[in-house]
Formats: C-alpha cells, sequence, structure tokens
C-alpha cells in the first residue's frame, strides 16, 4: 500500500500517546511513543515542533522555507518525506 | 562502556507494582515465587520511586504485575507519573478494569494501554488463562480504551496452541482500533521455562507465522505498526536482551528490589538491593548486580572480539543460565555459542511431542514450598 499524498491543507499533529517533550537528563529534545524513545535530529525537530495539529502543511512549509532562506520546493521535499515516515510509523497524524 | 564511572542514565522502567493477577497465564516472566500482597511497596513509597526514576533521568513507566490494576491506587500513580513529566504505560490483562475506573486513569493522564491476548478462539484463550469468559472481557475492556481516546497496543503472546491463528490476532488488533501490535512469541524463562514443552511451536509453525506477520505487515502498512518478537530457540543472533544489561532499562519488584530484568532473580550469587532502603540513582550506578553484566568486560570470547558485541549486548544472561548453567556464558540462542544446537535441539525434541499439561502461574501457599521446588527441578 503507498501512503496518499498529504494535500496542503492537512493538518499533522502528535499521534495520541506520542508526546514532545525536553529531556532534562540528556539535554535534547526527545519524542516519547508507546515502548519507544525517539531523539530527532535538528531539521526533524523543527518539523515535529510545527506539526500541532492546527497548522497547515503549507504553511508549515512556507515558515520553514523563510527561516532557513531556503528553496521552497526543496524544503516541501523534506518536509513529506518526514511526515510520510512518521505518519506510517503512527508518530504523527495527519 | 569500558571506562569506569557513571553510566547513562537508563530510559525506562517497569514497575511491578503487585505480582496478584486473575489470570493464571502459563508463559507469565513473573518468577515461579510470587510476591504476596503484604510485601508490597506503599503507594507513598511508589510515589518517591516514580519522583527518584523522573530525577535520575527515565522517561518512560511501564505499570505491570501481575495485574497492576487490582491495585486502587494506581490512578493517583498514573496522576502523579503524568504531573512529574514521565510518560505512563499500563500493561494489562484488561479483565478487571470497568468504564468508570478506565475514564479516571485517562483522567489522571495515562499515555498508552497495552492489552495482552491469548487467542481469537476464545476456547483456547480461557484454556491458556485459566479463565472462563476472557476474551469477552479484553474484547469489552478494549473497546472501552478505545472510546476512552487511550492508544491502545495489541500484545499477543505466541506459543503452539495459538500460532496458527496469528494473522488472524493481527487483523482482531486492527478491529479493535489498536494503532500497534506485538507478535511476541513466548520467551523462557519464569513461568514459561517450566512450561516450555508446553508452549513450544516446531520450527515449521515459526517459519509459517513469520511469513504471515510479513504478509501482514505489507497488507497493513500504515494502518497498525506490528513488531515481532522472534523467538530465541529458533534464532541464530541473540536480541540485545533489555537494550543491554543495566545499560537502559530497569524492574523494580512489588517488593521494591531493582532489577536489570525481570529475570535476573534466578542467576545464584546476585544480591539485588531495594528502594525501600537506597536511592533508585544509587542502585542503578553501582549496585552490584548491575554492575556484573554491564558493558562489554565480563564476556567471554567468543562475545568479547566479535563485532556484534555492542549490539546485542551478549544477548540474554538468564537464558545463559538457564540452557548453560552459566549466567556468563555466550547466550546460546547465537549461532557461534558451544550450547547453540543443544538449545535448538531442545525445542525440537519440545514441540515434535504431545503437549504435556500447564503449570498454572499461581501463589504457592507457604508450606507447599517443597512441592514447588520438586515440581520445578
Amino acid at each position: 500500500m503507498t501512503m496518499p499524498q498529504l494535500s496542503g491543507d492537512a493538518r499533522p499533529g502528535l499521534a495520541p500517546g506520542v508526546r514532545l517533550t525536553f529531556d532534562k537528563a540528556r539535554d535534547q529534545w526527545v519524542v516519547l511513543a508507546p515502548e519507544r524513545v525517539l531523539v530527532p535530529d535538528e531539521t526533524a525537530l523543527e518539523i515535529l515542533q510545527r506539526c500541532n495539529g492546527t497548522r497547515q502543511l503549507t504553511d508549515i512549509i512556507d515558515e520553514l522555507a523563510s527561516a532557513y532562506s531556503a528553496d521552497r520546493s526543496e524544503i516541501e521535499q523534506d518536509v513529506r518525506d518526514l511526515l510520510a515516515s512518521l505518519i506510517e510509523k503512527r508518530i504523527l497524524t495527519a | 562502556m569500558s571506562a569506569p564511572g557513571i553510566p547513562a542514565p537508563p530510559l525506562a522502567a517497569l514497575l511491578e507494582l503487585t505480582h496478584r493477577c486473575p489470570l493464571q497465564c502459563p508463559y507469565c516472566s513473573n518468577p515461579l515465587e510470587l510476591e504476596r500482597a503484604k510485601n508490597e511497596l506503599s503507594a507513598a513509597e511508589w510515589t518517591r520511586v516514580l519522583d527518584e526514576a523522573a530525577e535520575l533521568g527515565i522517561l518512560q513507566v511501564h505499570f505491570s504485575g501481575g495485574e497492576p490494576a487490582v491495585r486502587r491506587d494506581l490512578p493517583d500513580l498514573v496522576a502523579h507519573a503524568r504531573e512529574i513529566g514521565l510518560y505512563s504505560n499500563l500493561i494489562t490483562s484488561g479483565v478487571t478494569l470497568d468504564q468508570a475506573r478506565i475514564a479516571k486513569l485517562a483522567d489522571a493522564g495515562l499515555d498508552h494501554v497495552q492489552l495482552s491476548i491469548q487467542d481469537v478462539d476464545h476456547q483456547t484463550a480461557a484454556f491458556i488463562a485459566n479463565y472462563p469468559g476472557v476474551q469477552g472481557k479484553k474484547l469489552a475492556f478494549a473497546r472501552m480504551v478505545r472510546e476512552a481516546g487511550l492508544p491502545l497496543t495489541i500484545n499477543a503472546v505466541i506459543n503452539r496452541h495459538n500460532i496458527t491463528r496469528v494473522e488472524r490476532m493481527i487483523d482482531l488488533a486492527v478491529s479493535l482500533g489498536a494503532s500497534r501490535v506485538e507478535v511476541a512469541h513466548a520467551q523462557y524463562y519464569g513461568w514459561a521455562i517450566r512450561n516450555r514443552a508446553a508452549l513450544m511451536p516446531t520450527l515449521a509453525q515459526v517459519r509459517e507465522a513469520t511469513e504471515r506477520v510479513e504478509a501482514a505487515r505489507g497488507r497493513l502498512r500504515g494502518q497498525i505498526v506490528i513488531d515481532h518478537v522472534v523467538p530465541d530457540y529458533y534464532a541464530r543472533q541473540p536480541k540485545a536482551c533489555m537494550g543491554g544489561w543495566g545499560r537502559q532499562f530497569l524492574n523494580i519488584t512489588p517488593s521494591g528490589e531493582v532489577l536489570p530484568c525481570h529475570a535476573a532473580q534466578t542467576i545464584p550469587g546476585l544480591t539485588f538491593e531495594s528502594v525501600r532502603h537506597k536511592p533508585l540513582a544509587e542502585i542503578w550506578a553501582s549496585s552490584k548486580a548491575f554492575e556484573r553484566f554491564r558493558g562489554t568486560d565480563w564476556m567471554p570470547e567468543p562475545c568479547r572480539s566479535c563485532d556484534q558485541r555492542e549490539v546485542d549486548w551478549g544477548g540474554c544472561r538468564c537464558q545463559a543460565l538457564a540452557i548453560t548453567g552459566n549466567a556468563a556464558a555466550t547466550d546460546p540462542a547465537c549461532a557461534l555459542s558451544s550450547a547453540h544446537d543443544s538449545l535448538r535441539a531442545l525445542a525440537d525434541t519440545a514441540s515434535s511431542e504431545p503437549p504435556p499439561d500447564f503449570v498454572y502461574r499461581r501463589m504457592t501457599p507457604h508450606d507447599d514450598k517443597t512441592a514447588l521446588a520438586a515440581a520445578t527441578s
């Protein structure tokens, strides 16, 4: 089964049972999920912090493109790849 | 981590609130000698343990047992865990909680529920748990969990009595709205090793089940996460048991003893310290039981020079003990172990004969200890 392409007005958010939290003991952000602790890299963290279930995908891409003064289509591909992977792993929902 | 110093903090703790349980599953990971209610840590003691766990750097706590929900103070402990930022998971048999108590746990901030199932077939499920009507109760529980908005994992423990229905167990998990299913072959310590012959599937059955799990994974991609724990007795490489001894994980028994894994008490010569007498951080950092197999210095050959030594961390110490009589031996699940062939032979012999009766998990009266020792020797 191929994941359907997310539409621009999708509002990705953390899946139920998943928390993004700051781990003081290790001085890093972590994603807490059932039986799993993930440590997002800098790019993934920037994306995850914007996935709050209310922001639209297009806005998230716009924001990141402007924050990094980067090519929008490149950012869009990065964001879509990460979201697809995290949705399949049930870390995010959209 | 061969250099001495303070070990990195653990990520998760399994908190066995009690050994009391209404089910009597013959593969229970609890020790044969179960802890009595009068020795259990109080709510105040568990609350302090949660504080010490968070302080130490633990991120996730699994409320387990026995059946943790037989403790009436469970919602208070969940609420406290939430308050101090711990991620909480409830590992339950699902037969004691009604809608009101589930709602209370959800309100307390429980993050996730893990429900074990014995089968899809009601009769076999009742036979395995030694509890008539168990399946109906579990199905009702799973629905109430989802109605309360809590995410659900189904844990299907695979053995020779249910292995042919593995794919249907995965489909059941999907239909119950679970976001994750663990297909976990029984692991042979605690009650399971006592019941090994009654539980062990054949290699052909394991291969068939593995194909079915892989087929389901393809078919259900994006709908459910499938975690598959393959059985050690038919493996060629050991698992990183507990992610490595004293590396990521600790287990606290109902009376407060802190263990590197839930079967560690079977290893002779190890003494365990209690949260009743010492801070958790001190036990983690310097208890002799944790230091014994931490890192790679304790390893014999071929582990010591193996390029997988920091991948599998030498596998399972309790299994090495159970099969070779030496807890420091190479895990016999590894094809490089001299005991590997005998491990496979044990499985082949056990699974090719008709299954013996289960020895169901239960509390043994004190005056019956000799009988238990005789039954397990």
